[in-house]
C-alpha cells in the first residue's frame, strides 16, 4: 500500500502527516487528527454524517481521499465555535430542539453552515433542499428547519466558517 | 407540582454534541485496539462445506480468524430455547449477512482486506424468504431439531367470537399487511470491548445497559460485578439496540484471546441485514358491525414473520398486538391469536411501538372499511366507538391490560377545532372534479398504545430482571445534585427531563444538576430506555428519590431551625418556618450539616444521598387523535402529505420543547412507513434494501411540517403523571396517512393500498381504477 505525504490544515491548525493513499478524508480526520465530531452513518454517501467544509465548499468527507485535500483547508464542526461561544447555528439547534441523539448533528450542523454561506436567508424550501443530503433518524426536520431559520435570523453562518470560506475564495 | 415540570428548558446535552465532543463508541480511543471485520453470507440459505482461512490469516496486521468450528464450547446467544442462534454459522447459513468467520487485525482497512481472502463453499438449500414459502406443504424446517417453521402458536382469548360475527348484522374479511421495515438509528451497532484479568469492560451502543451486562456475565460465566457495560452518547436506537447481538460476544470473547481491545464497527450495509428488523406482521381479521357502524366483534389472525433466528423480544411482540387489537374502541368481544414463523431472512426485533403500531394499523384500518362499507363518515364511526372518558379506568378483555384515565373523544374534539373538515371535504371533492389538481384526501387515526413498560410481571416475559426503573439522588455539600439512573438515553434528553423533576423537587437550578447514567459500574441496577418508559417509569424513580432527599433534608432543617419539621417548608432550595420571616437555611447548608453526625437529630444517618426504584403498578396508555391531509399527483402517483395535525394526551407533559420532538421524530418514522420504506427481499432471500441508496430514509424535502397539541390527562399509574410519548407518532401516522390516500382513491372504487403508499403503487391505481 503506497503512502504519501499530506498538509492539510483542519479548523486552521496546520498539519503534515503520512497516510495511505486510499485512506477517506473522515477517517484522516477521525482518527490521525483525532477530531472524532465528525461521523460515519453510511457506506453509500447518502447519510452525510461526514460532511465537513473542503475549501469553503459542504462535502462528504466519506467521497474525499485524504490524499485529495492534500494542500486545502478543512472546517470541521470542531472548529465553529470560538472559546466564548457557540456559532449562530450550533445556537439555533440548541434553542429549536433541531438534536436528538446528536449524531447526524455535526453533518447537518456543517451542511447548514455550508448552506447560509451560500444563501443567507434561505425560506423553508430552500432549507429542505439545502440539507437533502443529510439524514436524520431522529427529529422529523422541522425543529432542524427552524433551527436553521434561527441562524440565519441571529448571525448567519457564523465567523469561523465565513473566514474559512473567505480564505477559500481568496 | 412546581414551575420545572411543564418548562420548555433547552437541553443540557446540546453543547457537546453540537460542538463535535460527544462521546460515542466509536470516538472512544484505548492503545492497542484491534479491529474486527466479519466474514458475512451471501446467500440466504445453504450449508456450508468448506472454509478456506489460510491466506486471510497470513495477511498483513491480522492477529487471527475464526470460525464457528475454532471457538469450540462457546455457547449460542439466549433466546427462545430451543432455537439459540450461534455467534457464527455452525454449519449452515440462514439469512444473507449471517456471520461466518470473523477476522482481528490490527487496523480497520487490513481487517476488511483479509477478510475478503476468506473463502466459503457453499451447498445450497431451498431458500424461504416468505411466510408463504416457509409454511408451504413441503417447506422443511430451516432451524435444526425444530418440526415446522411454525415455531410459536398463541391463542389469546377464550373465545373465537364465531358466534357473535355471525350474529352481527354485517360482517367483513379484511387482510391487512404491516411490513417490514429498518430501524436504521444513523449509528450503526458499534462495540469496544476490552478483556482484562480484572474482569470485562464492553463500551457499546446499547439501550440496555444492565441487561447486557447480564447477558455478558451467564455468557462467559462471569460475576456480573466483572463485567462492566458503558453506553456513552447512543445515536439512535428505536428499540433496535435492545437486541443482544452475537457481534458482541463475539468482540468480548476475541478480546479475551488477543488479549488486546478488540474493536467491531459496523458498516451500514452490514447494519441493513444484521441490526433485527421490525414489523412484518399480516393481519386476517373480521369484524362483526351493525348499520351504525358499531363494532361488534372482531377476530384477528396474526402472522408474524420472526426471521431466521427468533430474537428474545421479537417474539413477544404479536401479544402486545394482540392485547392492543381493540385500539380505542368498545368492542363487546375480541378473539386475538398469533404464530411466529421462522424464515430465511433478518431475524424481526423490536422497533419503535414494537407490536402497538401493527394493532393501531389494523384496527384503524377496519373502522375506515367499516365506515366505506355504510357510506358512513370514517370521523362518526369512530365516535360512535371511542371508549368514553367515564368508562376509565377501562378493562379490555385481555387479563391486566387496563387503560388508565384519558378522553378519546375529547383528543378527536380538539382536533377537530384545528382542522376544518368540513372545508377540507368541499376542497376534496372541488380537486376530484378538476383534472388539473391533485387528488386530496383526509385520513384520520385515533388511537391508544401502551408506553410506561413494565411491570415486572409483563417485562419478565421479554427475557429483563424486571419492570421497574431505579433512581439515586445525592446531594454534595454545595448543594448541587447528583442523579444517577438506570435508564439509558440514546436522544430522549434525560439529562434534561431528569433535572428538571429533581430542581423542582429540591429548589436547585438545573444547571447544577448532573446525571449519570449508562454504565453499569457507577450507576445501581437499573432496566434501560425502551417502551416509551423513560418518563414514566425512569422519571418516577428519579421523582421519589427526590422525594426522600427533600424529606430527609426536611428533617435535618428543621432541627437546624429548632423547629417542628411540620412547620417548616423548602422554596426556591431555602428553608423557614412557614408564613415568618425568621431565620433560614440553604439547601447547600444542611448539605453540608448532613455530613456532621454528632450535629444531626438523634437517629438520622449521614449524607443526604437516597435511591428510589420505580414499580409502576400497571403500563400507561398514551392516546390521542391524528389527521393527515395528502394530495396525490395524478401523473406520477406521488403522494405528498400536505398536511399533518396531531393531538396527543400523554399525560403529564415535563418538558414541551422536548416532547415535541420526540412526538415529531415518531411522526416522521410513521408517515415513512406509510409512504416509503419497506425492506423486501427476492425469492432467492436476497435483499433488495440492503443499503441506504435502496432502502429510503426519508429526507427533510421527503416529510411535512407537523402542528402538534397535547390534551393532558394524568395518569394515575404513576406519582408524575406522565405516561411516555416516544413511539405515539409512529404508532399513530402510518393509518391516519393511508387512510388519507384512501380517501383520495375512494372515488375510484379503491378500498385498500398496501404500505408503503409508493409511486408506482397508486399510480398503478390510478390507471386501473381508472381504465375499469
Ligand atoms: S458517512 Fe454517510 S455520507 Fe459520508
Ligand atoms: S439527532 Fe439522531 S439522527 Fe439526527
Amino acid at each position: 500500500m503506497s503512502h504519501h505525504k499530506v498538509r492539510i490544515s483542519v479548523n486552521g491548525v496546520p498539519g503534515e502527516d503520512e497516510v495511505e493513499s486510499r485512506r477517506l478524508l473522515v477517517h484522516y480526520l477521525r482518527e490521525t487528527r483525532g477530531l472524532t465530531g465528525t461521523h460515519v452513518g453510511c457506506d453509500t454517501s447518502n447519510c452525510g454524517a461526514c460532511t465537513v467544509l473542503l475549501d469553503g465548499m459542504t462535502v462528504k468527507s466519506c467521497t474525499v481521499l485524504a490524499v485529495a485535500a492534500d494542500g486545502s483547508e478543512v472546517l470541521t464542526v470542531e472548529g465553529l465555535a470560538d472559546d466564548e461561544a457557540m456559532s449562530p447555528v450550533q445556537e439555533g439547534f440548541r434553542a429549536c430542539h433541531g438534536l436528538q441523539c446528536g449524531y447526524c448533528t455535526p453533518g447537518m450542523v456543517m451542511a447548514a453552515t455550508g448552506l447560509l454561506l451560500e444563501n443567507p436567508a434561505p425560506d423553508e424550501a430552500e432549507i429542505r433542499a439545502g440539507i437533502e443530503g443529510n439524514l436524520c433518524r431522529c427529529t422529523g426536520y422541522q425543529m432542524i428547519v427552524d433551527s436553521v431559520r434561527w441562524a440565519a435570523e441571529n448571525g448567519g453562518a457564523g465567523t469561523a466558517a465565513t473566514t474559512h470560506a473567505e480564505r477559500a475564495s481568496s | 407540582m412546581g414551575s420545572m415540570i411543564g418548562a420548555a428548558v433547552v437541553r443540557k446535552e446540546d453543547p457537546a454534541l453540537l460542538t463535535g465532543r460527544g462521546t460515542f463508541v466509536e470516538d472512544l480511543r484505548l492503545p492497542g485496539t484491534a479491529y474486527m471485520a466479519y466474514v458475512r453470507s451471501p446467500v440466504a440459505h445453504a450449508r456450508i462445506t468448506a472454509i478456506d482461512t489460510q491466506e486471510a490469516a497470513a495477511a498483513p496486521g491480522v492477529l487471527g480468524v475464526w470460525t464457528h468450528a475454532d471457538l469450540p464450547g462457546l455457547p449460542p446467544t439466549r433466546s427462545v430455547p430451543g432455537m439459540e442462534r450461534p455467534c457464527l454459522a455452525d454449519g449452515a447459513v440462514r439469512f444473507v449477512g449471517e456471520a461466518v468467520a470473523v477476522v482481528v487485525a490490527t487496523d480497520r482497512y487490513l481487517a476488511a482486506d483479509a477478510a475478503e481472502l476468506v473463502e466459503v463453499d457453499y451447498d445450497d438449500l431451498p431458500v424461504l424468504a416468505s411466510v408463504a414459502a416457509a409454511t408451504a406443504a413441503d417447506a422443511a424446517p430451516i432451524l435444526p431439531g425444530l418440526e415446522s417453521n411454525v415455531v410459536l402458536e398463541q391463542v389469546l382469548s377464550a373465545t373465537d367470537a364465531e358466534a357473535e360475527l355471525a350474529a352481527a348484522p354485517h360482517r367483513m374479511a379484511i387482510r391487512l399487511r404491516n411490513q417490514r421495515c429498518a430501524a436504521v438509528p444513523m449509528e450503526p451497532t458499534v462495540c469496544l470491548a476490552d478483556w482484562q484479568h480484572s474482569g470485562l469492560t464492553v463500551y457499546l451502543t446499547t439501550q440496555t445497559p444492565h441487561h447486557m451486562r447480564n447477558e455478558f456475565a451467564q455468557w462467559f460465566g462471569l460475576a456480573q460485578e466483572q463485567v462492566r457495560v458503558i453506553a456513552p452518547d447512543v445515536g439512535g436506537g428505536f428499540g433496535a439496540k435492545a437486541s443482544c447481538y452475537p457481534e458482541f460476544l463475539l468482540a468480548a470473547e476475541l478480546s479475551r484471546r488477543v488479549q488486546r481491545p478488540v474493536r467491531y464497527v459496523e458498516t451500514r450495509s452490514e447494519n441493513m441485514t444484521s441490526m433485527v428488523h421490525g414489523r412484518a406482521q399480516e393481519h386476517d381479521v373480521e369484524v362483526g358491525f351493525d348499520d351504525d357502524g358499531r363494532l361488534l366483534a372482531l377476530r384477528v389472525r396474526i402472522t408474524q414473520d420472526c426471521g431466521a433466528w427468533p430474537d428474545t423480544t421479537g417474539v413477544g411482540l404479536p401479544t402486545l398486538t394482540s392485547f392492543m387489537s381493540g385500539g380505542c374502541y368498545r368492542i363487546p368481544v375480541i378473539a386475538a391469536s398469533f404464530r411466529s414463523v421462522v424464515t430465511n431472512t433478518t431475524p424481526v426485533g423490536s422497533y419503535r411501538g414494537a407490536g402497538r403500531p401493527e394493532a393501531s394499523y389494523m384496527i384503524e384500518r377496519v373502522v375506515d372499511h367499516v365506515a366505506a362499507e355504510l357510506g358512513r363518515d370514517p370521523v362518526e364511526v369512530r365516535r360512535v366507538n371511542l371508549i368514553r372518558p367515564d368508562e376509565m379506568p377501562y378493562a379490555t378483555q385481555f387479563e391486566g391490560i387496563v387503560y388508565d384515565e384519558a378522553n378519546y373523544p375529547g383528543c378527536l374534539d380538539l382536533l377537530l377545532t384545528h382542522v376544518d373538515y368540513d372545508d377540507l371535504r368541499r376542497r376534496r371533492d372541488a380537486q376530484r372534479d378538476d383534472p388539473t389538481a391533485p387528488l386530496l384526501g383526509i385520513g384520520f387515526s385515533t388511537f391508544v398504545e401502551m408506553g410506561g413498560f413494565g411491570p415486572t410481571p409483563l417485562f419478565e416475559q421479554f427475557g429483563y430482571v424486571g419492570g421497574w426503573e431505579s433512581a439515586n439522588v445525592r446531594l454534595t455539600t454545595d448543594g448541587s445534585a447528583v442523579i444517577k439512573v438506570g435508564t439509558s438515553p440514546h436522544g430522549q434528553g434525560h439529562k434534561t427531563t431528569f433535572a428538571q423533576i429533581v430542581a423542582d423537587q429540591l429548589g436547585i437550578d438545573i444547571d447544577r444538576i448532573s446525571l449519570l447514567h449508562g454504565d453499569t459500574a457507577t450507576v445501581q441496577e437499573g432496566i434501560g430506555t425502551m417502551g416509551s418508559r423513560g418518563a414514566p417509569v425512569g422519571g418516577s424513580a428519579v421523582f421519589k428519590a427526590a422525594d426522600k432527599v427533600r424529606a430527609k433534608a426536611l428533617r435535618i432543617a428543621a432541627h437546624m431551625l429548632e423547629a417542628d419539621e411540620s412547620d417548616v417548608e423548602l422554596t426556591d432550595g431555602t428553608f423557614r418556618v412557614a408564613g415568618t420571616t425568621g431565620p433560614t437555611v440553604t439547601l447547600a447548608e444542611v448539605a453540608l450539616r448532613s455530613l456532621k453526625p454528632h450535629l444531626l437529630p438523634e437517629g438520622v444517618d449521614p449524607g443526604l444521598e437516597e435511591t428510589a426504584h420505580h414499580e409502576p403498578s400497571n403500563l400507561s396508555y398514551p392516546s390521542g387523535a391524528h389527521c393527515c391531509v395528502v394530495e396525490i399527483d395524478r401523473e406520477t402517483g406521488r403522494v405528498d402529505v400536505v398536511r399533518y395535525v396531531a393531538v396527543d394526551d400523554c399525560g403529564t407533559v415535563i418538558n414541551p420543547l422536548l416532547a415535541t420532538g420526540q412526538i415529531h421524530g415518531g411522526l416522521a418514522q410513521g408517515i415513512a412507513q406509510a409512504l416509503y420504506e419497506e425492506v423486501s427481499y427476492d425469492e432467492d432471500g436476497q435483499p433488495r434494501t440492503g443499503n441506504l441508496v435502496t432502502y429510503t430514509v426519508p429526507a427533510a424535502e421527503d416529510l411535512p411540517p407537523y402542528e402538534t397539541h397535547h390534551l393532558v390527562t394524568p395518569t394515575s399509574f404513576n406519582p408524575l403523571g406522565a405516561k411516555g410519548l416516544g413511539e405515539s407518532g409512529a404508532t399513530a401516522a402510518p393509518q391516519a396517512v393511508v387512510n388519507a390516500v384512501v380517501d383520495a382513491l375512494s372515488h375510484l372504487g379503491v378500498r385498500d393500498v398496501e404500505m408503503p403508499c409508493t409511486p408506482a403503487k397508486v399510480w398503478g391505481l390510478l390507471n386501473t381504477a381508472n381504465g375499469s
